[in-house]
């Protein structure tokens, strides 16, 4: 076994330092070592976004990232974004526009849509669906995932979006 | 998902990076990792040792020094696209990245990463080559510098020699007007066929890539746009047959003769968008 | 009482886990001295096995074991059943681990198990098999050639089965005297279904009592434990438990009892230590079930009056290399039976042969047989209207069956229950703006820009089934649903269904139902599935099945409970149980208001007992078997814009309508997500998804990187309607709606595209309609003299 490198990681604002294998993957390290299995892997191509988390403050693929290059920075996790009671707009759009069905590209969805709208507030249609390029949902068909982050851009923009289940 | 084992060291120079090279002559440099890394995991690449230099300073540098635009080879593809003075100086080349992967591989993925891999599918050689940009190689023993048109030499092929670093690009600052048309594959977003034309007081230049083993000048276009106002009815003329399918790639979704009909179409897009 | 929760857009309780991280998903389980397979593959497509050498992987240090095929033969463990038997239909052994040869690309021919995933994968690529590899054959209709390359011994010329329904020679006569025929050769293009969960399983057994426990990415884990114990390991069922937690979508490919699961359990046992095994991505193209691969000869006739006389359907439905628990009725029952669609067609004959081929296992996915019938009837309509110089949406109006014409009985065996086709078409044709479209159409195409419009009427069949009826067909299994209602002494309610949600949003749905039913509020509700140690039985989610008929199950046991609480009621109150109502969410003496008791009052006593009916058992719960009287019949016109780039043949999606019928609506916002993303599904076949398999046998397209998957910028927002016809023979009147879209949106999609290059003189083109192929379609028909353009 090749030599263990020792990492020092803030994960959702917890310092961690831990031995791990050069080719540990960050997905895996967040999975497996941490127990943070919100951070999902759909593909082994780099494709799906499944593992979207961020990098000191970037989207960045978890699967296409050793655990070693993760040295020294800030990551934060689906678990990091925000909590029932205290949901990152984001999440509450996914909610309230029923972005999700399986469940399972959820967080790296919504880690991708937050990126988004950390570099563009007030995103057009097709701008959301250009953003979303790497982050495959089987179940959606996108369309209530573009709902959901428009729902979030006008959150954030300190109004107040009436979600799906208020418009019935 | 696992790569086989490697061993990983990190590089704070270019010096060191070079150094570290020559300890382990059969490792890889990890910039982005982009290519690397899903290699690694189907295990199609299994280096021995990684070398990361994607926190190297000096290879993170984006300047204008007077003409010429230098981009260090870690830049990541995310900071060339937002920096205002590339958009100014060189805007096909914040226009293709946008056109790259998506927002995490862009915010991974590296100039110098892409053209020192010189994967048949990327967009980015074909903009330097339109550019006539010169790439800046460093090695044990120094530097040198090559054109663009002698870096690409065949597919996962460049200039690059054993125990050599590309350590910057330096591009002509307003070469002119210039455009980059893509037409990408549907599932991968690699390009099938992608065109970049930099129209500047010296005539056109175009360049290939996505179709050939590497990217490739379109000289054939350029003679024909050659010393013409460019005009609708110069560029419809110019962009028929302008590359054999005898000269591409084919696969079961895109034959050789399609992508040569694309590069055609492309041009034309490209071109008709600079008059 | 709150408001009625049914027809309630209510968000789901299932996303909290999900929006956080929280979600269960099986590769999130850890456990206490867990190891890891890897399964070691066939790169060929056609094989003999002629020796595996194990040493080199052995001898990496954390591997503890190898297990081969004949291994687990010696050790009595048995070969996969397949779930629907067809008379005269061959049954070649299917070993989790084959070990005499391998018939498709991905086949496992060995598992290393180790401490650790990473070395099992390094230790998996050290085993050396050595292999005779032979030619190897992946088209249906080649694989029935003479001199073919021969699968199986216990399959002569690759012949799985045939199947046929109707009289030929009625039909036959009806094209003899018909007024116009049209004929199209189509290849329904093979899929790989790619729920965004990979494949996963854990297994654990408990020597002391001789247990296992299977967590399992399963649609159907009652399925799992019979076939798994009663066919495969020879245990009782209840040494047995097969859990299928959070499912990262299934469409079909879940439904499969997968050899890793065999595997995962016999080295559980093996080893004494649970043993898991994710699937990578690559794995999954290469081994969960396909779907579709369909070549087909399809005629329509029609007399003078446009008038559908007759069809004739010649299918070859390639079966794969082995058979997969449903795949021998998805094209014959959930295909044969569909063709006469919403349309009044005199007779239909069709035949079907199924062959094995070196490909891997297909089996049901979204739609399972109902999409390829739609597609090729929908294909038939537009190409007779067009014969006929008649507008598609005429063409389709003059063949419905009329709304006062149910029951009606079909030439192909069902009874259609109830229907308003027409109403559903002129809804679609309203919202889509059909008539301006037709005109924008016309415009445009002077400006030498190519829009199509494409319609697609469909009806299917599910809410699977009725038992006796899937019985006589070949079913292996009954089709009923069981569920379990139990309140608590503090009036909360537990619901079991045997049926498994893995996106539909079930936990929600379902408990809007139950609260309206016992008067409850809805988060007083919770619903349980996917565990076989903890509901009575079940046959699982497939086939549009859950809400007509496990939800069915549950508002029957429900009711249960409202009579029994009625009773108890009565005695506390002094009253008559017929003269209890249950109303406002209390059991009160009818005229009598001030004299009710709470549902907590009485989930109390149910459960003290302390003043209580004495014929009366205590406690409160109830069970239900619900075994449906019909399938249900949900059906809708769906309208699909796109435009073609003559240039590069590229083909844009424009703008989608859709209208559905699905009887009344539980929750609309979940009712109408599952129409976006089955309309995504049958998008990405028309225009992007398609397995290719090359000559030596290869799946070229094994990665997204080749395979197509709709992305986000693929689609566009789309227009959906509803139209509402009840179901009469359940107690809610509801249809399911979880496959409508994919089954409606291939056709129309394939319908839009074909329109916009019929100025090109373009009659057919088969799926995906893939660039280079619409652009070849365009320049052959330049090349000819009568081309408009």
């Amino acid at each position: 076994m090749a030599e263990k490198v020792k990492v020092r990681i803030t994960v959702n604002g917890v310092e961690h330092t831990d031995e791990v294998e050069p080719r540990q993957l960050l997905v895996h390290y967040l999975r497996e070592t941490l127990g943070l299995t919100g951070t999902h892997v759909g593909c082994d191509t780099s494709q799906c976004g499944a593992c979207v988390v961020h990098v000191d403050g970037q989207a960045v693929k978890s699967c296409t990232m050793f655990t070693v290059q993760a040295e020294g920075s800030e990551v934060t996790t689906i678990e990091g974004l925000g909590e029932v009671g205290r949901l990152h707009p984001v999440q509450e759009g996914f909610w309230e526009m029923h972005g999700l069905q399986c469940g399972f590209c959820t967080p790296g969805m919504i880690m991708a849509a937050a990126d988004l709208l950390n570099k563009n507030p007030h995103p057009t249609e097709a701008e959301i669906r250009h953003a979303l390029e790497g982050n495959l949902c089987r179940c959606t068909g996108y369309h209530n995932i573009v709902r959901a982050v428009q729902y979030a851009a006008e959150k954030m923009a300190g109004r107040s979006p009436v979600g799906a289940a208020a418009q019935d | 998902m696992y790569t086989a084992e490697f061993t990983y060291h990190k590089a704070s120079s270019v010096a060191e990076a070079i150094q570290m090279l020559q300890q382990n002559p059969e490792a890889k440099l990890l910039a982005g990792g982009h290519s690397l890394i899903p290699a690694m995991k189907l295990r199609l690449a299994q280096p021995p040792a990684i070398i990361d230099i994607s926190k190297v300073a000096e290879l993170k540098s984006i300047r204008l020094e007077g003409n010429t635009l230098v981009i260090g080879a870690a830049a990541t593809y995310a900071e060339i696209a937002g920096h205002e003075q590339v958009k100014g100086a060189a805007p096909i080349l914040a226009e293709a990245i946008q056109h790259i992967g998506d927002p995490m591989v862009r915010h991974k993925g590296t100039l110098g990463g892409s053209l020192a891999h010189a994967d048949p599918a990327a967009d980015l050689p074909a903009v330097v080559l339109a550019l006539g940009a010169q790439m800046k190689i460093q090695g044990p023993s120094g530097e040198r510098v090559v054109e663009a048109g002698d870096f690409f030499q065949g597919m996962f092929t460049t200039a690059v020699g054993p125990g050599e670093i590309l350590t910057e690009i330096h591009i002509p600052a307003h070469a002119g007007k210039q455009a980059y048309e893509k037409f990408p594959h549907p599932a991968s977003r690699y390009p099938v066929v992608g065109v970049a034309v930099v129209v500047g007081a010296n005539g056109v230049r175009a360049a290939l890539t996505g179709a050939g083993e590497h990217a490739m000048r379109l000289s054939r276009l350029e003679q024909a746009l050659s010393g013409k106002p460019l005009t609708a009815e110069a560029i419809e003329a110019a962009c028929q047959g302008i590359v054999s399918p005898e000269d591409l790639m084919g696969d079961h979704l895109h034959s050789a003769e399609y992508r040569a009909h694309l590069v055609d179409v492309l041009a034309k897009r490209a071109l008709l968008r600079l008059i | 009482m709150a408001d009625k929760m049914m027809g309630k857009a209510m968000k789901r309780v299932e996303d909290p886990r999900f929006i956080t991280g929280s979600g269960n998903y099986t590769d999130d389980m850890q456990m206490a001295g867990m190891v890891h397979a890897a399964m070691v593959r066939s790169p060929y497509a056609h094989a003999k096995i002629r020796g595996i050498r194990a040493e080199a992987a052995l001898a990496v240090p954390g591997v503890l074991a190898v297990i081969t095929g004949q291994e687990m033969k010696d050790a009595g463990v048995n070969g996969i059943p397949t779930g629907w038997l067809h008379p005269g239909i061959k049954l070649p052994p299917h070993y989790a681990i084959t070990f005499d040869k391998v018939r498709h690309m991905g086949e496992i021919v060995a598992a290393v198990v180790a401490e650790t995933r990473q070395i099992a994968e390094d230790a998996a690529a050290l085993v050396e098999v050595d292999y005779e590899p032979l030619e190897a054959v992946t088209i249906g209709s080649k694989a029935l050639e003479a001199g073919a390359p021969q699968l199986h011994a216990e399959a002569p010329g690759n012949l799985c089965f045939t199947w046929s329904i109707g009289n030929k020679d009625e039909v036959d006569a009806l094209f003899a005297q018909a007024h116009k025929t049209v004929r199209l050769q189509i290849r329904n293009n093979r899929l790989v279904p790619s729920a965004m969960e990979p494949r996963a399983s854990l297994a654990q057994y408990a020597k002391a009592t001789g247990e296992f426990t299977l967590w399992t990415t399963s649609q159907n884990p009652h399925i799992h434990r019979l076939l798994i114990a009663a066919f495969i390991l020879g245990i009782p069922e209840h040494k047995l438990r097969v859990i299928a937690p959070d499912v990262g979508g299934g469409f079909g490919s879940k439904i499969y009892q997968y050899p890793e699961e065999i595997i995962v359990l016999y080295a559980a046992k093996k080893l004494g230590r649970p043993v898991k095994w994710t699937a990578r991505r690559s794995e999954s193209f290469v081994t969960d079930s396909h779907g579709r691969d369909h070549e087909t000869v399809a005629e329509m006739a029609v007399d003078e009056g446009g008038k559908i006389t007759a069809l004739r359907v010649d299918t070859v439905a390639n079966m794969g290399a082995y058979l997969t628990t449903f795949a021998p009725a998805v094209p014959t029952y959930l295909y044969g039976t569909l063709l006469a669609g919403c349309y009044k067609t005199q007779k239909i004959y069709c035949h079907v042969t199924a062959p094995f081929t070196n490909t891997v296992p297909v089996d049901a996915y979204r739609g399972a047989g109902r999409p390829e019938a739609t597609y090729l009837l929908e294909r038939l309509a537009d190409t007779m209207a067009h014969e006929l110089g008649m507008d598609p949406a005429e063409f389709r109006r003059r063949n419905f069956i009329q709304p006062d014409e149910f029951p009606y009985q079909t030439p192909v065996a069902l009874v259609y229950d109830s229907g308003n086709y027409e109403a559903a078409l002129d809804k679609a044709l309203e919202m889509a703006g059909y008539k301006a479209l037709r005109q924008k159409q016309e415009e445009l195409r002077k400006q030498g820009r190519y829009i199509g419009i494409g319609l697609a009427s469909y009806l299917e069949a599910c809410g699977l089934a009725p038992s006796a009826l899937v019985g006589s067909l070949g079913a292996q299994a009954g089709q009923w649903e069981s569920a379990l209602v139990r309140v608590m002494p503090t009036g909360k309610v537990e619901v079991f269904t045997g049926t498994h949600s893995h996106g539909q949003g079930h936990e929600t749905a379902f408990a809007q139902v139950v609260a309206d039913e016992l008067q409850v509020p809805v988060e007083d509700v919770v619903l349980i599935h996917g565990d076989t140690g903890r509901m009575p039985y079940g046959w699982g989610s497939y086939g549009s099945r859950s809400a007509p008929t496990g939800l069915s199950a549950i508002v029957m046991a429900s009711r249960k409970i409202v009579d029994k609480a009625k009773r108890i009621a009565a005695h506390l109150l002094e009253a008559a149980p017929e003269d209890i109502e249950h109303a406002d969410g209390q059991f009160r003496v009818k005229g009598v208001p001030d004299r009710s008791k709470s549902f907590f009052d009485i989930a109390l006593m149910a459960h003290l007992a302390h003043n209580y009916p004495a014929d009366l058992e205590p406690g409160l719960e109830a069970t239900h078997f619900y075994d449906p009287k019909n399938f249900v019949f949900p059906f809708g016109t769906h309208i699909a814009v796109v435009e073609v780039d003559p240039q590069t043949g590229k083909v844009k999606l424009q703008s989608y309508t859709c209208v559905d019928d699905c009887g009344p609506l539980i929750n609309p916002m979940i009712a109408e997500g599952q129409v976006h993303g089955g309309i995504a599904q049958g998008l990405g076949q028309a225009l992007l998804e398609e397995a290719v398999y090359d000559e030596s046998g290869s799946l070229v397209t094994a990665n997204f990187l080749e395979y197509t998957l709709p992305r986000a910028d693929d689609l566009v927002q789309i227009n959906v309607g509803h139209t509402v016809t009840p179901c009469p023979h359940n107690p809610l009147g509801i249809k399911g709606i979880g496959e409508a879209g994919t089954i409606a949106s291939t056709a129309a999609v394939a319908n839009a595209v074909i329109d916009a290059l019929r100025p090109f003189g373009v009659v057919h083109l088969d799926m995906p309609y893939t660039p280079e192929k619409v652009w070849r379609a365009i320049q052959a028909a330049r090349r000819m003299p009568q081309a408009a353009d």
